[in-house]
């Protein structure tokens, strides 16, 4: 990874291409396009909420459309009952990440290792989504809510502002809370990375017995890491059934979680940026792949999976940025060769930057 | 009577199929330590090939026996020569290989054969036990399972072959330099494996409609039941199936199929939680 990708400029840049498309796009696009924009936006915190727990956490979790799916639900559910959005909205986010907090209470605290934490979060999955396919019958409902099985629960009202139910967002409204939403979701896990909390939670990762040793309970810290992404997956299903107003248990499926993971490895592990890019570029891929008839999307999308495994596992955003660094230090080193030779310490830069 | 009879009939049904359906895993996984998560994707060829090589005129036990097996481990062959070699040793990354493979499978299968169940009908029909009836097919399913974990055991622990095998999965370079290819021995378990696979695909045929995607059904549980079982390949896989497939069978038989599943997946957390090294990693230390 670049110097340039730590540094506060790549936050401060990526935050500026964001609030530009947020002011933009609603006036430049018709309304079709605005509402694939928000698709976008909405999958890319989902992506996001992998990327962090995955890239910066050390934690593969299969399962992270449990708490996607969850947040759905738990959003359908209450804004049903309840009427006015506002309490809904925080529900489904402090129910999956109440959710994930038990999760990783047994697996963190189980001192299990990858290979389990990845079956039992799949597990999980498969429950959830066994349960919820179940629940066809009438006499399934939480309130007034029925559950409605595998026909999903369809009509889940929209947002609205607070406290007032009649104030229905409009379609450029959703995209513009849920690209606000993606944009507070970067800059303040950005901002945790930095922070002392965030240090600790990689360094857990790079080594785990060494922050034992230092005097820090990992299990914690990963705990911290896994809550909080399952807090922001939960955000990201709540914007889905808004976007929707419909939520099914194939949100529970393995191809959702399959998807998350997809994106996560193409756009680049270990980069916040990656999950986003690698989000829309499959979205766009697999909606595109829908118009014609030769291939379909798995066959595209396990392709695609495969070689980037083989060939470029870093992901697009390092590679990308590998190659523009290089691109940089060409120009720059006929410039810089003679300085560099008068004081002698030509090797450092580059050794330091090709890490 | 009648009715005790049939239960212990079923929950034998429920044991046998575990064993069916993981044990291509458990050769893939346990000696070799690759994550195999394709393992759904090779029984639904084995399945695809039962039924081609059916439809084509062959006797079906010749095509489920036989074929479906050749088929995969052939197919198994290939894959681990084009992408499985090059991952060895990096377990997250053939976990997500094996994944793009899976899909990719389905695809391509989507591609040809269509997205519609295909099947063929149980054989041998069914006899009865009192009121009730049952197919003989059960009782075949029973068979397989125990025939197949004999097998293995003979394979592994009478040849020398099974000898090399577990020698070069212990030390590859002592092997290596003993004589031995370790690279030809990963790849021909790895095909045993893909085989297994074929072999529980062909034999779930016609008990499960065959659809480009019924691999998905299977992946779950018999990763449950691997990794469940633990360290130990055939007392692991034996164990953790006879536990998870009465647990299984006896929560659907009191309630619904879908809670028996569900019932199943919540011991198997339970489980982990308690003995996270598996079954094998507590009992039956030492055994095959």
């Amino acid at each position: 990874m670049t110097r340039f990708a730590h540094s506060w400029h790549s936050a401060a840049l990526t935050l500026a291409i964001g609030v530009v498309l947020l002011l933009a796009l609603p006036g430049m696009v018709d309304d079709f396009t605005l509402i694939q924009f928000t698709i976008y936006a909405v999958m890319a915190i989902l992506g996001v909420s992998l990327g962090f727990i995955w890239g910066f956490g050390g934690i593969l979790c299969f399962g992270q459309a449990a708490f996607f799916g969850l947040g759905a639900y738990t959003y359908a559910i209450a804004v049903i009952n309840i009427g006015d959005s506002t309490i809904p909205f925080l529900l489904a986010i402090v129910v999956p990440a109440l959710f994930a907090a038990l999760l990783g209470y047994v697996i963190f605290y189980g001192r299990l290792s990858d290979v389990y934490m990845g079956v039992i979060t799949l597990t999980v999955t498969l429950i959830l989504f066994n349960l919820v396919n179940s629940t066809a019958g009438p006499e399934w409902k939480i309130g007034s809510a029925p559950l409605g099985g595998f026909n999903g629960i369809p009509g889940i009202p929209t947002l609205n502002l607070p406290g007032n139910p009649d104030e229905v967002l409009s379609q450029q409204a959703l995209f513009s809370v849920s690209m606000v939403c993606l944009l507070v979701v970067y800059a303040g896990l950005r901002w945790l990375i930095a922070s002392k909390l965030g240090r600790v939670i990689i360094a857990a990762k790079e080594n785990e017995q060494r922050v034992l040793l230092l005097g820090y309970d990992a299990r914690l810290y990963k705990l911290i890491c896994f809550t909080l992404g399952g807090a922001i997956a939960g955000l990201a299903g709540c914007l889905f059934a808004n976007w929707g107003a419909f939520t099914s248990p194939t949100i529970f499926g393995l191809a959702m979680s399959a998807q998350i993971i997809i994106w996560v490895i193409v756009g680049g592990l270990g980069t916040l940026v990656g999950p986003v890019v690698g989000c829309v570029v499959i979205q766009w891929l697999t909606s595109q792949i829908g118009t014609q008839q030769v291939f379909n999307s798995n066959l595209v999308l396990g392709a695609i999976l495969v070689v980037f495994v083989l060939l470029v596992p870093r992901g697009i955003v390092p590679s990308l940025g590998d190659v523009m660094a290089a691109a940089w230090r060409r120009r720059k080193a006929p410039a810089d060769a003679p300085v560099e030779a008068k004081t002698g310490s030509a090797p450092l830069a580059p050794t330091e930057t090709a890490r | 009577m009648d009715l005790a009879l049939i239960v212990v009939i079923q929950v034998l049904y429920a044991v046998a199929g575990l064993v069916i359906v993981s044990a291509g895993l458990a050769v893939i996984f346990g000696m070799m330590k690759v994550i195999n998560l394709a393992h759904g994707e090779f029984m639904m060829l084995g399945a695809y090939a039962t039924i081609t090589a059916h439809g084509l005129g062959l006797n079906l036990w010749l095509a489920m026996l036989v074929v479906a097996p050749i088929v995969v481990g052939l197919i198994g062959v290939v894959l681990e020569r084009l992408v499985i070699r090059r991952l060895y040793g990096r377990m997250v990354d053939t976990m997500l290989a094996t994944w793009g493979l899976s899909l990719l499978l389905v695809g391509i299968v989507t591609s040809i054969a269509g997205n519609t169940t295909a099947g063929v009908s149980a054989p041998l029909g069914s006899f009865s036990i009192g009121a009730y009836s049952v197919s003989a097919y059960t009782l075949v399913i029973i068979g397989v399972a125990v025939v197949l974990a004999l097998v293995i055991r003979w394979v592994l622990m009478k040849t020398s072959w099974g000898l090399i095998a577990r020698g070069t999965m212990q030390r590859p370079e002592m092997a290596d330099a003993l004589g031995i290819s370790p690279s030809r021995v990963y790849s021909v378990t790895f095909a045993v494996g893909a085989a297994l696979s074929g072999l529980a695909g062909a034999l779930l045929a016609p008990l499960t409609g065959v659809v480009p995607t019924m691999g998905g059904a299977f992946i779950a549980k018999a990763f449950i039941t691997v990794i469940g079982g633990g360290p130990a390949i055939l007392a692991g896989l034996v164990s953790a199936s006879a536990l998870f497939g009465a647990i299984n069978q006896l929560a659907a038989f009191l309630t619904t199929p879908v809670l028996g599943e569900v019932a199943l997946l919540f011991a198997a957390i339970v489980m982990l939680r308690l003995l996270p090294q598996g079954i094998t990693g507590r009992f039956f230390k030492g055994s095959l």
